[in-house]
């Protein structure tokens, strides 16, 4: 029956628990929780982000003054306005809404928990997203590795110098099914094709695990490396199967922002999808002083699953799409 | 035959991979935070029965094959074609030995089987997943024996092989599981 929950309500209660659980640690640490806004004039322009879009409609105006908004596909925008506002540390634990985003691990809207650390960079949040996680999952420590580590270990390649002819040939040479890899000229396609086959099944099986360090061309929002401009200091945590959390040494210059933004337009461009408007108010605040932060999103429902040994985001919400 | 983009893709949706029609058993969206989604599909192709793993970029797509399965009632073999009959058009269908494979034991006049066509024509024949079939060779048991301790190999009138307890003698007729070859009781029991 579809009007009923699709979590139990163990699993519910579970959820309410890790909700404590992590205000608790945020309190301890003095790191402020804000609510930001989950329609935003502006969105992403991640080649591979859909945001949903709506209308607003000041009362009683006609459907062509309608402006567009969108829901948050994360609440970075806005948690970096009030950084370069001056808040200092903050968390969020809010709505995201992903479209085409929908199966064992996604809900097109899932709840992310964000924070942003003033004068930490990424191998110090790792340290603190360890500890929150340790404390949830009454697990060990998570194990560190660089993504060139992994990559080279499990696919044969080092990601930060190959070809796309190299990677067409690790999926031969690992006898993958995916002849589509031949016609493919996008080499961060072939890259991310290569970690989810070859190397996600390998690690967190036992340990939470960091990746960190990825090829500075899936860089997002994160800072180049000042030692290795190969790399950007991004990283990503795994555990048991599931991509828990992606984190940033945050990039705080805005004309590189600008510049990434645009770059993004023109890669949607060339695969024929809508460039999105750039957030202005964003880069207005990064040109204003955004400090010194690393900041992660982490995964509520997929922390959820971890803790009550689920095997689809169905079990820990209440009504998923299917049943919304 | 139309093409199904990945969004389409779901469990028993049959496609056209490496010229062979196959059948979906597994369906997974792949999307990490950030990057391009996939779509991971188990298969079995329906031809050699082999069952593998691919994975597709979301947003690709993939032609479908024209498969469908029929219930046929079972009529005879002619040395060289396998016949089943539609019972309510009457309509008669020939599979031929690489479609019937292994299943051939288990065909007894009468019983109504899965017949999967692929362009209309059988790919493959599956049996009811219980058959009625009589002993014509066995070692003679003995006969206080219940318990069937191990058991022994009995030929049944379709030529297949089964173990059966001690007690089953020539000329009885025994219900076997066709998916796993196992002697389940006495027929009508």
């Amino acid at each position: 029956m579809n009007w009923q929950a699709s979590a139990n309500l163990e699993n519910l209660k579970k959820r309410a628990e890790v909700l404590a659980t992590i205000r608790t640690f945020f309190a301890e640490r003095n790191v402020l929780e804000v609510d930001t806004q989950a329609l935003s004039h502006a969105t992403v322009t991640d080649l591979h982000l859909v945001s949903f879009e709506t209308q607003f409609l000041q009362a009683g105006a006609n459907k062509d003054s309608a402006t567009t908004l969108y829901l948050q596909t994360s609440p970075e925008f806005a948690m970096k306005r009030l950084l370069a506002s001056g808040s200092g540390c903050i968390y969020q634990i809010c709505k995201a809404f992903r479209n085409e985003e929908s199966g064992r691990f996604h809900n097109p809207e899932f709840t992310i928990l964000e924070w942003y650390r003033e004068e930490f960079d990424h191998f110090e949040l790792m340290k603190e997203v360890s500890r929150l996680v340790e404390r949830v999952l009454k697990c060990r420590p998570a194990e560190q590795f660089t993504y060139q580590q992994v990559f080279s270990n499990y696919v044969g390649v080092d990601p930060l110098h190959c070809t796309i002819a190299d990677l067409q040939q690790a999926v031969l040479t690992h006898q993958l099914h995916a002849d589509w890899v031949l016609q493919e000229h996008n080499l961060d396609t072939l890259l991310q094709y290569l970690f989810t086959e070859l190397v996600e099944p390998k690690i967190g099986q036992n340990l939470p695990c960091f990746i960190y360090n990825f090829p500075a061309s899936q860089a997002a929002l994160a800072k180049i490396s000042g030692v290795d401009n190969r790399v950007a200091e991004r990283f990503e945590l795994y555990f048991k199967g599931i991509e828990l959390a992606n984190g940033f040494h945050e990039l705080t210059n805005s004309v590189e922002q600008k510049q990434r933004f645009e770059a993004d337009n023109r890669l949607r461009q060339r695969y024929n999808l809508q460039p999105k408007p750039i957030d202005e108010n964003l880069l207005q605040a990064l040109t204003h002083g955004l400090p010194n932060c690393a900041g992660v999103a982490l995964g509520i429902d997929r922390l959820v699953m971890l803790t009550v040994d689920a095997c689809a985001i169905d079990d820990v919400i209440a009504f998923p799409v299917n049943r919304a | 035959m139309a093409n199904f983009s990945t969004s389409e893709f779901k469990n028993g949706l049959k496609l056209m991979i490496d010229g062979e029609p196959c059948n979906i058993l597994d369906n997974e969206t792949v999307k990490p935070g950030k990057g391009q989604a996939f779509n991971r599909i188990k298969i079995r192709k329906l031809i050699s029965g082999k069952v593998i793993e691919k994975t597709y970029k979301s947003g690709e797509s993939v032609e479908g094959a024209d498969v469908m399965e029929t219930d046929l009632a079972y009529l005879y073999a002619d040395g060289e074609f396998w016949h089943f009959m539609n019972n309510d058009t009457f309509e008669q269908i020939a599979a031929d030995e690489k479609a019937v494979g292994d299943n051939v034991k288990w065909l007894k006049e009468g019983d109504l089987c899965v017949i999967t066509l692929w362009n209309g024509s059988p790919i493959t024949v599956t049996p009811p997943n219980f058959v009625e079939l009589e002993v014509t060779e066995t070692d003679p048991g003995l006969k206080g024996d219940t318990a069937g301790t191990g058991g022994k190999p009995a030929t049944l009138n379709t030529g297949a092989v089964v173990r059966v307890p001690l007690f089953i003698q020539i000329g009885e007729v025994v219900k076997v599981d066709t998916r796993s070859g196992e002697y389940v009781s006495r027929a009508g029991k």
